[in-house]
């Protein structure tokens, strides 16, 4: 039994000298690489280094950067710290879900996007707030959050 | 003349990058440039241009975008400082009442240059330090009387002094910057806007307890943070102020980052420790400590972010100098990071002992809307809300602990009368039961029933006996559990109990929510005297369930009505009006 992305897993292995203690670094680098941590992923670093799957699994479960399920193109993560709680986040939290029709955690039929609610960005003093991939977005309203999507999807289909 | 930017995650999600457009279109083929600082704590007012004349003089301009940006730019080369967007007396007055050592360089060095930290005086505190010797460092942090800022509060120089007295050749020098507290981000700022106060706090933890590797444990979460760290150790290495025998000194020193993959229970040393080990983030049992056995079973120190970033300047000016400033157990100066229903957010840092009242009214200018505050939460999940009466309380670990909230990592959360007490609980208890590493039964088990109970309160389902149930169960987490986590789970419960029982009453006993927050409890009415019948709520709502002809009073139908505040937010009249209690 081999697995698909052997090659590029190795070599993300290789930049480490003691893979077990690095296991996390790895993970991440593979949730880079695959978009997140794919069961095949999973059977590449077994082979490649003999950590045992249901450790990977483990540790994979444990920490909630790691994904088990794929992501959409744009990853949107909608803020559930303490100031965006008092200044409306879980508001933002349901305009995305009714605007891309979908729950947290799953990602939309043409894969552009998917969305979850993450523990606080640290962008408090612009609450309510959320990420979309790398970016940082603040003071949100329905509006401004509609917005900000219908221009990814402009953007995306003018590509 | 200088131009400098907030180009901070706050300052960048404001709009900085536009800004830059604005002033680079101006500033082109002039002699200057525009500097990118990190951020300094004005998040209110974002994005900021600071202006600095030759002479010194510096002037604030807040609230920018690319056009008055550009505006600014073509006055400041005419050698006029225009009054559009200057920061009032009132504005500034968030700045001068506070006391600057860990944010003394936020907004004010280029976090991307070693060579703007060192002109600032950078360094020197550990080319100082070299030359003291392990003992003298030790003793003036001793002096100084610096205490853990991650939120317990632990003596540095005892944690220094174990780690030193343990005896191998291969030790650590651990930061923790996994801050995890939501409502909190200092350490995000000092990391984004000055990360080379923390590495040079860490250089020198390393002279004191003799290790020769730092390793910085961040969070995933903060990538600008990551990114900035990271250049600042290769222009360390560059500048040859890493590596093997620094500065002829015999000491070696190197860095490495490791990125934190998203556990809060990671903020606790040993499970700090274990994740940074390859492991699912589990703390163990104290003893052996970390400063005995810790990272790769070798002696490690382990500090917060804040906490180092204190060590540079203590040594440059002496412990005593800053042993000056605070109450007789807490010294120095603490940063926090208002957030919330208050007017001017963002981060102050204040000498120890300041009441907590001045803070939010003195500093941060009140509650927005001038509405009454009704509590302030300090020290996020593991914390506590302190009610109004007891907002004279004086910013010291003790005084703090004693109201049933705790100093925390300075997170400080602005609560006025739209704020639900119940709600709040059952936020942060939603968050610890998310966050528990399940290997406590009464941290697993018990923060999951005490969510339940308070999801039932807030959903009009509560019973009698549930406040008593809640005390209970939070008593007994708090002796049963191993970790700081689920010692301090029930605290943000078992302090609203204390100082709001009437709130969670209302909700059982009434079916009441006081502060017209919980959505099973609240309903929806249009005011028909004051609704002019414009119909633009019935566009706004959702779920369809307003309906009524032009320019006659609308309707909401209570039970299409998923009160989404969509219509509020539209409504121009202020017709539409939220009453606790479910409509019979």
């Amino acid at each position: 039994m081999s697995c698909e992305l052997k090659t590029e897993i190795k070599n993300i292995i290789s930049e480490f000298n003691n893979p077990e203690e690095s296991l996390i670094a790895i993970l991440q680098n593979v949730q880079n690489l695959v978009g997140y941590i794919s069961e095949d992923a999973v059977k590449c670093i077994t082979e490649l280094t003999g950590i045992s799957s249901s450790k990977i699994l483990g540790v994979a479960s444990f920490y909630a950067g790691f994904r088990l399920k794929p992501i959409g193109k744009y990853r949107i993560m909608v803020c559930m710290g303490t100031a965006c709680h008092v200044n409306g986040g879980e508001r933002v939290a349901d305009t995305i879900r009714r605007a891309l029709n979908i729950e947290a955690g799953d990602v939309t039929e043409d894969g552009l996007f998917s969305w979850e609610e993450v523990a606080c960005l640290g962008c408090c003093s612009i609450s309510p707030a959320m990420m979309i991939n790398d970016t940082a977005y603040g003071k949100l309203t329905s509006e401004k959050v509609v917005e900000i999507l219908d221009s990814i999807r402009k953007e995306e289909a003018t590509k | 003349m200088r131009f400098l930017l907030g180009f901070g995650s706050c300052g960048i999600a404001s709009g900085a990058d536009s800004v830059l457009e604005g002033l680079n279109e101006v500033l082109e083929n002039t002699e200057y440039s525009v500097e990118k600082v990190g951020c300094n704590g004005l998040c209110f007012n974002e994005p900021i241009v600071e202006i600095i004349d030759d002479d010194g003089n510096s002037t604030l301009y807040g609230r920018l975008n690319k056009e008055s940006g550009k505006h600014l730019a073509e006055c400041v080369l005419k050698g006029e400082l225009p009054e559009e967007n200057k920061f009032t007396q009132e504005e500034l007055n968030f700045l001068n009442s506070q006391k600057r050592i860990v944010l003394s360089g936020c907004g004010k060095v280029n976090p991307e240059s070693i060579e703007s930290y060192i002109s600032a005086g950078g360094y020197n505190a550990f080319k100082k330090a070299l030359n003291m010797g392990s003992d003298k460092i030790i003793e003036e942090i001793k002096i100084s009387g610096l205490r853990g800022r991650g939120g317990a509060g632990f003596p540095t120089h005892f944690k220094w002094q174990s780690a030193k007295n343990s005896v191998s050749d291969e030790k650590y020098v651990v930061c923790n910057a996994d801050e995890g507290d939501p409502g909190a981000f200092m350490d995000r700022a000092v990391l984004e806007g000055d990360p080379h106060r923390v590495l040079e706090g860490m250089m020198i933890a390393g002279i004191a307890i003799g290790a020769s590797q730092g390793i910085i444990y961040v969070r995933a979460e903060y990538p600008l943070a990551v990114k900035r760290l990271q250049l600042a150790i290769n222009e360390l290495r560059e500048k040859k102020l890493l590596g093997e025998n620094i500065l002829n000194s015999g000491f070696s020193f190197d860095f490495s980052i490791m990125m934190g993959a998203g556990a809060f229970v990671c903020g606790e040393e040993t499970a700090l420790l274990a994740s940074l080990g390859g492991n699912r983030g589990m703390p163990v049992t104290k003893p052996p400590f970390p400063a005995q056995k810790g990272f790769r079973k070798q002696p490690t120190n382990i500090n917060n972010v804040e906490t180092f970033a204190n060590v540079s300047w203590i040594i440059e000016n002496g412990g005593s100098a800053f042993s000056a400033m605070g109450t007789e157990n807490s010294k120095g100066t603490k940063v926090f990071a208002l957030a919330g229903r208050v007017k001017r957010g963002g981060l102050v840092e204040v000498p120890m002992g300041i009441t907590i009242e001045k803070i939010v009214f003195d500093i941060c200018g009140g509650i927005i809307n001038d509405a009454d505050v009704k509590a302030v939460q300090m020290g996020g999940p593991s914390g506590g809300c302190i009610p109004k009466d007891m907002l004279d309380t004086p910013i010291d670990y003790e005084s703090i602990a004693k109201t049933g909230a705790i100093m925390g990592s300075g997170g400080m959360v602005v609560m006025d009368e739209n704020t639900c007490m119940v709600d709040m609980a059952k936020f942060f208890m939603d968050f610890t039961s998310k966050e528990s590493c399940g290997k406590c039964v009464p941290c697993r088990i018990g923060t999951t029933r005490m969510l339940e109970i308070l999801e039932r309160i807030v959903n009009g389902e509560g019973v009698e006996s549930d406040i008593d149930t809640l005390t209970e169960l939070g008593e007994s987490i708090k002796v049963g559990t191993l970790c700081g986590l689920g010692n301090s789970a029930p605290n943000p419960v078992l302090t609203t109990i204390k100082y709001f029982k009437d709130e969670y009453s209302a909700h059982i006993n009434e079916k009441k929510c006081p502060a017209k927050k919980c959505s099973a409890l609240i309903s929806y009415n249009i005011d028909a005297e004051l609704c002019k019948g414009c119909s633009l709520c019935s566009k706004k709502c959702p779920n369809n369930a307003i309906s009524g002809e032009i320019k006659k009073p609308f309707m909401i139908n209570a039970e299409l009505c998923i009160r989404c505040g969509q219509c509020i937010a539209g409504c121009k009249f202020g017709a539409i009006k939220i009453e606790s209690g479910v409509m019979q």
